[in-house]
């Protein structure tokens, strides 16, 4: 579903990718770990569309679709969720009229009919009630006065009700309790679907006891160095990621 | 020099309608139009040099003559009012249509108890002692050329009254539509707001510009507000590519007393409004707010003085713009607070959002403070689009101009929070709505659910 091919990135000439071949297929969690500063957020970024990264080479393909040179919404609508590691907040925006625009918008892409209030309305209720998450988050402005984990839940809110096809999750455990972390890993593993490919970003280990990932990739450098099953992780977590310094690079 | 035609411009249209304007019979009037006449041919339009005109320049218009309007021009004129609120809501409304009343279009029939709204003709016929005091007290300042040249050319305007204990439930719209003619026209409306103790009214006035020619309106207002008694007043300024708005307003406001004011700024070639407000008694509080939303090279000026003169009174003003294209706005704020006025809390917000590279915000928030035991805050900041938020809301479907659209509002938020009554908030928003490039969803379309 999503194929990564020899991508090559950089910022302000500088070069962060360094030639990344990834996979990850329909039904997939794949995980990615590295050590800060190795380019994990900046592919997430890459992936989703964010202005200021050149690609310099290789492709993004979803589907078979190139996306690198799409504009952020319009790779939205071709199914890319990006989960944020620090979700902005939007004072006065009700996470409704958020929530609306932007699946609104995707089925307008899409050429699918929008959604009226009523059953914009019954469609969001329905996912909270799946999430667990409470209505009374719905009519607060976007991620305002959230904590840590409230915003994260929101971030989960937003990938039940857009439906992506390829989800990104960046770094989602950062800043989190270990009790808000296993509510919002419960939240992703509600959504695993056959149809949808997950890419879970993360510097630790310990978010992977709670969202199991079926490969582990590890970044460093721009470039992928190791690839395995979920005991790599395990092996990071012991022993961390000494063998990727530039020199064992 | 173009500063001395357009001086002498209305020195010379004054002799030509002095003859014409209204309240000729009052032996008090005619020395105030000479008065004011003489003095704003000594002083000449403000100029850049003036410290609280520097940032807004005049000169641009002097070489229109604007012309005095001599009767009510049908040129163009809508049918309907152009009022902010839907055809069928229950308000007062009076309708000028440059200048002179549209009868018409107004609705003054059936005020309640206590409640008075005239034209400043109908006031001069029916009570002129009591105009004659509140007309003839002085406006120093730098925009005092502004008043003198109003008090000789005024022809017409408001006059509210709002007996003591009188809480006026349905709100007073007054509706100002300029341009409706090609020609060069300009308007000077003297307007008067009198609010007895424990009194209580809501005001919204709308200023709204039809056609292609330029216009000049050169208002002043009077305000007082006495102990006890509440006034929401509401502006909404939408005026033409061609139109210049000058505004000066000064309000006294009484002990214990609110004074509410928004202004929403979405047109206008050049404009400016300049509210002094005196707070006089304990408890007294001041709100002055208001939002610009101004493109192409529309100029757009918010200059406030808000003294506090007595112990505990307090004040606040949150100010917030955006511009785009070239244009560019101005917000002076000043709070002043005198030796005696213990236990002031004053607090100042000016934010501006620069859409464009070419757009340009000047910011001079001041506190001149006489006392010791005080609070006081200001705060002014100018940037652009928050790349981060714009990138999350990309992210997620929404289109860069809506989600601009949305930024914008979100934005504008704490400006528009302001306005205490709910109702009106709204219709600005459909304002603010109308003004935003591109479609979206209003971000308060929810919040009522």
């Amino acid at each position: 579903m999503l194929e990564i091919k020899n991508l090559h990135a950089s910022i302000g000439g500088k070069e962060i990718l360094r030639g990344i071949n990834l996979t990850v297929n329909a039904g997939e969690i794949h995980a990615i770990m590295g050590p800060n500063g190795s380019g994990k957020s900046t592919l997430s970024y890459i992936i989703a569309g964010r202005d200021g990264y050149d690609v310099t080479e290789g492709e993004i393909l979803l589907d078979g679709k190139d996306l690198t040179a799409l504009a952020p919404e319009d790779r939205a609508a071709e199914g890319v969720f990006l989960g944020f590691q620090y979700p902005v907040e939007i004072p006065g925006v009700p996470n409704t009229t958020f929530l609306k625009e932007a699946l609104n918008s995707i089925r307008r892409h899409n050429g699918e009919d929008e959604l009226d209030a009523m059953q914009f309305v019954k469609m969001v209720r329905q996912k909270t009630k799946e999430l667990g998450i409470s209505d009374d988050m719905l009519k607060r402005a976007v991620n305002v006065g959230f904590s840590g984990g409230e915003k994260k839940r929101n971030e989960i809110l937003q990938m039940a009700v857009l439906n992506p096809r390829l989800a990104i999750l960046d770094e989602t455990d950062s800043g989190l309790d270990i009790d808000a972390l296993k509510i919002v890993a419960e939240g992703v593993n509600k959504l695993r679907s056959p149809d949808r490919a997950t890419l879970v970003i993360t510097h630790y280990q310990r978010l992977l006891d709670h969202i199991v990932p079926d490969h582990v990739h590890v970044l460093a450098h721009g470039k992928i160095r190791r690839s395995g099953g979920k005991e790599l992780a395990m092996e990071l977590e012991a022993k961390g990621y000494a063998e990727f310094d530039e020199a064992a690079a | 020099m173009i500063e001395h035609s357009t001086v002498q411009s209305f020195v010379d249209q004054f002799s030509e309608i002095k003859s014409r304007l209204p309240g000729e019979q009052l032996d008090w009037l005619t020395p105030l139009r000479d008065l004011g006449i003489a003095r704003f041919g000594q002083l000449g339009m403000p100029t850049t040099r003036l410290e609280t005109w520097k940032y807004t320049k005049l000169q641009p218009f002097d070489d229109t003559a604007f012309k005095p309007v001599s009767e009510i021009i049908r040129e163009n004129q809508p049918q309907q009012s152009s009022s902010i609120f839907p055809e069928d809501a229950d308000v007062f409304r009076l309708v000028f249509s440059n200048g002179y009343l549209d009868g018409a279009l107004s609705n003054v029939r059936e005020l309640p108890a206590g409640l008075t709204v005239q034209t400043l003709a109908q006031a001069m016929d029916s009570n002129p002692e009591w105009l004659q005091a509140k007309l003839c007290r002085e406006h120093n300042g730098e925009s005092e050329a502004l008043v003198a040249l109003n008090a000789a050319m005024m022809e017409s305007g408001y006059v509210i009254h709002v007996a003591q204990g009188a809480k006026i439930e349905k709100p007073v719209e007054v509706i100002f539509m300029g341009g409706i003619t090609s020609k060069p026209v300009a308007h000077h409306p003297r307007n008067l707001v009198v609010l007895e103790e424990g009194s209580e009214v809501t005001l919204v006035k709308n200023n709204i510009g039809f056609g292609v020619g330029p216009y000049l309106s050169n208002t002043v207002t009077d305000i007082e507000i006495a102990d006890g008694a509440k006034l929401r007043h509401y502006k909404v300024q939408a005026e033409t590519l061609e139109a210049v708005h000058l505004s000066t307003i000064n309000v006294e406001i009484g002990a214990d007393s609110l004074y509410e004011y928004f202004g929403l700024s979405i047109g206008g070639r050049l404009s400016r409004t300049e509210i002094s407000a005196h707070l006089n008694g304990s408890g007294g509080h001041c709100s002055i707010n208001g939002s610009y939303l101004m493109r192409g090279s529309e100029h757009c000026d918010y200059t406030t003085v808000i003294e506090h003169h007595v112990p505990d009174t307090t004040c606040s003003e949150v100010f917030k713009g955006v511009l785009d294209d070239d244009s560019r706005g101005v917000f002076q704020g000043k709070i002043i607070v005198h030796k005696d006025a213990q236990r002031t809390d004053g607090r100042q917000l000016s934010k501006a959002l620069l859409l464009s590279n070419k757009a340009e915000m000047d910011a001079k928030p001041e506190l001149e403070i006489y006392a010791d035991d005080v609070k006081c805050a200001h705060g002014a900041t100018t940037g652009q689009l928050d790349e981060t938020s714009l990138f999350y809301l990309r992210s997620r479907g929404i289109p860069e101009a809506q989600a601009r659209n949305l930024l914008i509002q979100s934005f504008l938020g704490e400006a528009l929070e302001q306005v205490s009554d709910e109702k009106i908030r709204s219709l600005l928003m459909d304002r603010i709505f109308d003004w935003l490039p591109a479609q979206c969803y209003r971000a308060d379309e929810w919040t009522s659910e």
